[in-house]
Parts: C-alpha cells; structure tokens; sequence
C-alpha cells in the first residue's frame, strides 16, 4: 500500500535562496545589461521587470569534455536516402556529424531569464539617492497620522465603545447586586424556615420587611451609569517623513526635435521613477515652456505635442510663482530640472542665467540641467555658456550633455549619486 | 469490475484506488518494488525539484539558481512542459506528483515512476551496487546542514568557492569500478577492537625469541606516488590535497558523493526511461482488459503515451537527439516480441530468447545491464530498420563526412556497435587520471588525459577546470595529453 502525501501546503520557493544567490553572484552582468535595457526601452515600459541576458560563457561552469578534432561516429536515426560510403560536405563550425536544428528556443550564447519588477527597479536604482534631502525634517502639521491609544472615560457619542462599555456595566452590576442577591436568598431560606417552623408572627414579618428592603435596593442598581461609559481614545502621532517637490522644466520649442525630446522624456521618466520609488511625499511639478511657460499634467508634459519660440525665463519665473504660491520654503525640499537644447535668443540666456543664480537656486536644494545639443561635439550654446558661470556654486546646481540614449542613465546616475548628498551636507 | 473514475478530476481516495488496481496488474507481472510514497506538489514545487535534480533536500548553491531560473523561464515562456512526475531512488520510492495532472495522467504516472522506475531502482544491479536508497535522505540532510554550517563558519564565499571547484571536477569523482563502501566511525572502531581482541587471545610469547628478518634498507630511489593512476580525482584531492582544512575535504567528499550517487542514473537513461515507458504502457493496458478505465481514458493515455515515445529523424524539427523513451520502450517491446513471436530472423540473431519465456527475459534484461550492454546485447534488426539508424562519421583526416554503415544488412552489427559505444560513458566524459603527486618535492600534482581516438580536450574550458582543481589542490596542478602509444603531446600547467 502506498503511502499517500499532500505537499501542496509546504512553501515553494525552495529554490529562492538559490535564485538570490544567483543574482549577486552576477551583479556586474545583470547591471550591464539593465542598462543596456534602459537605453533601448520606451518610458511607458520602464516601469516594468523585464528579461535579462547574462553571457553564457561567464556563467558557465566549466567541465573536461571533448573538444573539436580526433575520429568519431555518431549513429543518427531517420535515414532517407544514404547508403554506406556517401560522403558528406563537413558543415559548418567542422562540429560532429549529422545535422541538428539550429537553435530552437534561447540562443546557445546567452542565457536570457526575467527579472521581476522589484528586481528591474532594485538594480536601476542602486546607489542613486535623492540629493540632500533631510529626511529628520518633520512635516507640517497634517503629516500627523491618528493611532489609537485605548479607552477614555469621556469623548464623543460617535466614539462609544458599545461593547466595552456594556463590559464595564455588567462588572459593576455584578459586583454592586452581588452580596445583596446573596443576602437575600439567606433571607428566604430563613423566612421558609421560619414559616415552616411557626415561629412568632413578629420575626416573620420583620423578616418579610427585610426582603421587601433588599429587594427595593437591588432594583436601584442601575442597568448604565455614566460611570460605565468608555469611548475609543485615539491620539494623533506626528510622522516624521520627508517632503520634497520635483519641478520638471522642459523646453518644448520648434528646436526641440524630436530626438532631442525623447532624450529629455527619457530623463525625466527616470527622475520620475526614481521619485516615486523612493519617496511616498514627493510632488511632481511639470512645467513646460516655449516662448510662454504653462503647468501641464504628467501626461501632457509627455505625450502633447506643442512647438513655438523659445523664452527660458518663462519657465523660471513659473516657477519661482508656483513655489511661492504653493510650497513655501520650511515644509517642502525644492528640486527641479531642466530639459532644453539650449537654443536661447537674444538676452533670453543671460536673464535666465541671473534669474536663476539670485531667484531660484535660493529656493532649491538641489537643480540639474540637461542639454541635448545636435551632435556630441557640437559647440556650447548661448545658455549653456551662461549657465557655467553659475556652477560656481557646484554643490545645488549641476549641468550635463547628453547627445545619445545610452548616456540618459550614466547621466542620471552621475548627477544624483549618493555622495554628492554626503558631499553637500 | 466496474470502472474505477471517468473524468478528469482526481482526488485523494481516486489515487489510492488507481494505486491498489495498479498495484494488483504488477503483481500479475511478478514487479518488484520498494515500498511507495507518492506526495502531490505544485507546479512551482516541481520547478524547485528541477533545480535539485529531484532530490527533495539540497544545499544552497548558486548553480542551483541558475537551474530554476532556467526552467522556470523556459516553462514560462512555453518552451518546455514540466515533468509530469519526478521519482527518486530511495527506499521507499518516492514520486511527485503534479497537481496540474488529470486523473489519467496520474494513474499514468503512478503506473510509470512507482512501478515502473522503482523496480528498476531495486533490481538493476548499477543501483544495487552503487546507491543505498535507504540511506540518500540522511545523507542529504546531512550534506544540506553541514554545508550551511560551514557557511556560517567560514563565510558564503569560501564554501562556494570550493564547491564551484568541485563541481567542475564532479565527472571525475566517480568511482567506476570499485564499489565505495566507507566503513563509518563506529564500524572502523569495532574492527579495530575485534582485531585486538584476536591479537590478545593468540599472544604467544615464544614468537619474541625468533629472530627478525633484517629490515630492508630503502633502495633511494623514490617510488611514484600513486603507484596506480587513480580515476577519482576528487578522491585523491580529498584524501591526498596537502592545502585543504578538514571541513573542505568533507565538502569534497559531499560533492564526490552525490556524483557517484546520480552515477547509475547517466549509465541507465535509455533502460530507465525505457523500462518504465514499457511498463506504464503494459500495465494501463491492463487495467483496460481488466475494464477498470474506460475507452476515453484510453484515448487520452494513447495521445501522452504516443509523445513520449516520438522520435524525431535527424533532418526534422524539433530532433534533440535519441529520444531514450523511445529506443529504451522499443527495445523492450521488441525484446517481448522476439520471446513470444519470433520471426526467423530474431530466430538467427537471438536464438537464446526466441520462444523464452518473456516475464523472465525482460527481468535479466534489466537487471543486469547498462544502456551501452543492454544495446549491444539486445538491439534486433528490426528495429534498427524502423529507426532507420544510419551511422555517420568524422575523421579528422578526411575533408568530408562519410557514412559508416546503414541499416542493412552489412550494416547491423556495425550500427549496433558504435550505438552502444554512443553510450560509453569514456564517450561523453573524456578520461583523465591521475599520475604523479610529488610528494617528496614541490607538491605538484599531474593528470594524465588519455586520448581516445585523437579526441583532444576542449582547451579553454579545460583551463578553467585546471583553475579550479589547483585551488583544491592548492600548489602546481599540470595535465598531460597523452596519446595512445604513450607520447605526450600537450602539457597544461596551472601554476599556484
């Protein structure tokens, strides 16, 4: 008789620990090549996990086996047409005989496998730390969050706890009629006793009036007192979480190609990620300007195309509105960046450059800006030029340059490295 | 009788009744088996019993992780169907079940790994010599806690980095000819005190008085260490590396045991699979004669019956190969054919089996063989002809393939020998020993490749293997390629 088992309730991911210990051991190549997917993804893709493939040569475990060369025979089944002594052109790569399919199923030199999304984002955002931001700073006053702390005796009637308060008047009942209920069936049994007995009417009767007493005593304990009430206590905890804004500015103008808007897109969608990975109270801003600034949802900000002049100083200064009309500094960490190509006419660049040194950077912990010029070695633009002067102060401003896909995420990495958090504070 | 389910769903109390009539068709065929267990697992179990190779403890090791990411993505992808079963080798039989299976494919499982593997398990003589069944689990606990403990110990890393070095070297820590049987502590200790006890009881002081023979002075010339050349490379590394700490042999010796442990499975796929193919096939059938399962039932085992036994020709889609299924249930079917209805050819080539009793050639066929025998021994004419086997082959000397030999009649013998030499275990796993330790000098360490038919080893992967075995080695390790006359003609050092 076989014995008869269910397994299915053990855990499974037995081979968990296994997997882990795969994925550090190939760190380096699993990095590589989530890089290498940033570059070729579309944003709306980004937020997802995604197939890895590590080279198969650097994973392999190697073992003595034959190599090419040296005399053999294989036996094959499924003969057709040849008889003994045909000969055969050697196929390619001079491997054994006979002709196997080339590769059904994954390619022989890279295992391919999926990295869930946990995973993808784990590794994308390694080392990255928002810069500066002061996570000991406490919110403002609606950061506090209710907990509850007990019972009270008092509070609201919308806060009764009926069941607790029922609790503590049973008690009381309890223990107000319990000698009385006690004493009184004494007082009867006596009374029968002295009925039975025909002991002198005068007993009886003071008896009786003792009973009628005790009776009249009990009925006053009464069903609820106030003294029973209990309400739900709640006390209100101070949540000591960091809040910051990311202003995300970009420059939308007829200049603006589409390459170069993909590129910006790109950052952004990082940035984004990152945000919202990382952060519970972050606020997204997008401003987005041609030769007039407008604020634009996520989606606009991405997706609608729009093109005209280009003003820099507009979006700055729209900037400088919404911060002052809505995140006053103290409660909120300001971080913005900027997206453009640079191409700014006339006195446009060097207002925008002061508008930033004296208005905004002030305001900011931190600004990066991102310029997308035509060609990598194409010559500094009017802003850019302008801009350097303000990197003099290195440690809440950075800029870069970036002409292709695959330099989004080094970019990215660069400018909001953990240390530049260490640095700066 | 009346049937035992119709439909595709099981349960608990349907197994077992599936189980007992199956249960009672193998014992009409005389099976023997090891009692079973028979334990139900979901499909991300079965993936985490992939990774182990089966075996239900494992220690941790990225390998491993490799393995289940493998096939899970496979399995995800569709790609790959999992196993309907698992079964190992161990006393009881244990075989996992899918839950995914339908009541069928259960009975047929039942039917393939229970009966038909078990028996194998207990009567081929490879696993009756080599694995202890009833001891595997201890061990693998054993193995699982004492790895991890080391971890703890030593650190992840060191542990891995050894275990990758014996994993590399794991096809040569195999025991092939000897049967390993180490006496435990407690057995040495009790042959140590029988032989005292012996020595005590025939004391006989007179023997004192007769004189010695003159110890013989050593001649000076250094004898070479070891006087034999020994297979077992991992062996030798245990018993003999002057560098490893005790707890680092012992995970050699954990790795060298669970090579010699899945040592029979490589040498028996074809029969294995075959065996079990032939009886799952045989005893269903029964079932059906007997009118327990009705005809859709039938037609549903036929269609998974048929797949496993599918063998692509080479120049299909989808050939992987010898499908060992197929040839290994071909053969035994052939193999009944040839005891019950010979023809005059199987008259000519088996005159020993035509007409045997068939129960009783199909026992000694599978008891006492390995895939590589049991061809050369039993692969009949006609089913080479129904394979159409044709034998191709690549001379380093010639610029063209040429074919060997066919399926005809000049052929058969030919065809036959040099598909049994396909399952050669010299064929996959190229031989190398080990020839020289100089222990009386700088340490080093030489293996010897013999080449067979000017095979060389493939070089880079052969380096990274020499990498690994100087770490376990932990002073100059060297690799002769040696051809058959004895002239060496490439040296592979890997200097510490």
């Amino acid at each position: 008789m076989a014995h008869l088992i269910d397994r299915r309730q053990n855990a499974p991911n037995k081979s968990a620990v296994n997997r882990a210990r795969f994925l550090r051991r190939y760190k380096q190549q699993i990095k590589r090549a989530v890089h290498d997917m940033v570059a070729e993804r579309s944003i709306t893709d980004m937020d997802r996990g995604g197939d890895v493939s590590v080279p198969r040569k650097d994973i392999s475990e190697p073992v003595f086996r034959h190599g090419a060369g040296g005399d053999r025979e294989i036996v094959h089944p499924g003969n057709r047409e040849f008889v003994k002594g045909d000969r055969i052109p050697r196929p390619e790569g001079g491997g054994g005989g006979g002709g196997r399919e080339p590769g059904t199923g994954e390619s022989e030199d890279s295992f391919v496998f999926a990295l869930s999304r946990e995973e993808f984002l784990q590794i994308f955002f390694e080392d990255l730390e928002l810069p500066r931001l002061e996570r000991n700073m406490l919110g403002g006053i609606e950061e506090s969050k209710p907990q509850r702390a007990g019972y009270t005796m008092s509070g609201s009637p919308t806060n009764l706890a009926i069941v607790r308060t029922m609790r503590t008047s049973l008690a009381r009942r309890i223990a107000l009629g319990r000698p009385l209920v006690q004493e009184l069936e004494e007082l009867n049994a006596e009374l029968a006793r002295a009925i039975a007995e025909d002991r002198p009417q005068a007993e009886v009767e003071a008896l009786e009036s003792r009973i009628e007493e005790l009776k009249r005593r009990l009925q006053r304990v009464p069903f609820l007192d106030e003294f029973d009430l209990r309400y739900r206590n709640r006390v209100n905890v101070p949540e000591p979480t960091a809040r910051a804004v990311m202003f995300c500015l970009m420059d939308v103008s007829a200049s603006m190609d589409e390459a170069k808007k993909d590129l910006a897109k790109r950052f952004f969608t990082l940035l984004y990620l990152f945000l919202t990975r990382k952060y519970e109270h972050v606020d997204l801003v997008f401003v987005r300007h041609t030769d007039n600034a407008e604020e634009v949802d996520e989606k606009t900000f991405f997706y609608d195309r729009k093109s005209g002049g280009t003003v820099v100083l507009s979006a700055l200064q729209l900037m400088s509105e919404i911060v002052a009309a809505r995140y006053a500094t103290g409660g909120w960490n300001i971080y913005a960046a900027q997206a453009s190509d640079g191409d700014a006419f006339g006195a446009d660049a060097g207002k925008s450059a002061r508008f930033l040194s004296e208005r905004i950077l002030p305001l900011t912990r931190y600004f990066a800006y991102l310029e997308t010029p035509d060609e990598a070695g194409a010559r500094m633009s009017s802003l850019w030029v302008e801009y350097q002067e303000i990197s003099a102060a290195p440690d809440t401003f950075a800029m870069r340059r970036v002409t292709r896909r695959d330099e989004i995420y080094p970019v990215f990495r660069d400018l909001f490295r953990k240390d530049v958090g260490a640095q700066a504070a | 009788m009346s049937l035992i389910s119709t439909g595709a769903d099981w349960d608990f109390e349907l197994i077992e009744r599936y189980e007992r009539a199956i249960s009672a068709c193998a014992r009409d065929f005389n099976l023997d088996t090891y009692a079973n267990q028979i334990e139900v697992i979901s499909s991300e179990q079965m993936l985490d019993a992939y990774a182990s190779a089966g075996l239900p403890v494992g220690y941790p090791h990225w390998t491993y992780g490799k393995e289940f990411i493998r096939n899970e993505q496979s399995y995800r992808k569709g790609y790959q169907a999992l196993a309907y079963e698992i079964v190992i080798n161990s006393d009881p039989c244990i075989a996992y079940l899918m839950e995914e299976n339908t009541m069928m494919m259960q009975a047929l499982v039942i039917a393939h790994a229970s009966f038909g593997h078990n028996s194998f398990f207990k009567g081929n003589y490879l696993f009756r010599q080599w694995t202890e069944a009833d001891a595997i689990i201890d061990y693998l606990v054993f193995a699982r806690r004492y790895v991890m403990e080391c971890e703890e110990r030593y650190g992840e890393a060191e542990v891995e980095a050894i275990i990758d070095s014996c994993h590399a070297l794991s096809l040569h820590g195999v025991d092939r000819f000897k049967r390993p049987q180490p006496p435990s502590a407690r057995e040495e200790r009790a042959r140590l005190e029988a032989r005292k006890e012996y020595e005590q009881r025939q004391f006989n002081d007179l023997w004192r008085t007769i004189p010695g023979r003159e110890p013989t002075h050593s001649t000076g010339k250094k004898r070479d260490f070891p006087a034999e050349p020994e297979e077992n490379i991992l062996y030798f590394v245990e018993k003999h590396s002057p560098r490893l700490e005790p707890w680092q042999r012992e995970l050699v010796r954990i790795v060298r045991k669970l090579a010699q442990y899945f040592y029979p499975q490589v040498q028996t796929k074809v029969m294995n699979e075959g065996w079990a193919t032939f009886w799952h096939y045989n005893l269903i059938n029964r079932l059906y004669d007997k009118r327990l399962v009705n005809d859709g039932f039938m037609l549903e085992f036929l269609q998974s019956h048929t797949n496993v036994v599918c063998q692509r020709g080479f120049d299909e889609h989808g050939f992987g190969g010898i499908n060992p299924y197929a040839l290994g249930f071909a053969m035994f079917t052939d193999l009944r054919r040839i005891c019950e209805k010979p023809t005059a050819e199987d008259r000519h080539w088996f005159p020993e089996l035509a007409g045997a009793d068939w129960l009783k050639s199909l026992d000694f066929a599978m008891r006492n063989f390995k895939d590589e025998s049991f061809i050369g021994q039993f692969l009949s004419p006609k089913l080479m002809r129904e394979f159409h086997f044709f034998a191709v082959a690549d001379h380093e000397s010639e610029s063209e393939l040429f074919i060997d030999a066919i399926h005809d009649e000049g052929g058969y013998r030919r065809v036959r020998k040099l598909l049994s030499e396909q399952y050669k275990r010299e064929n996959s796993v190229p031989d190398i020993q080990v020839v020289r330790y100089e222990r009386d000098g700088d340490r080093s360490l030489t293996l010897r490749h013999f080449e067979a038919r000017n095979r060389p080893l493939k070089g880079e992967e052969a380096e990274e293997v020499m990498k690994h075995l100087s770490r376990l080695w932990g002073f100059t390790v060297r690799l002769e390629s040696v051809d058959p006359a004895g002239t060496t003609k490439d040296t592979l050092e890997c200097a510490r």
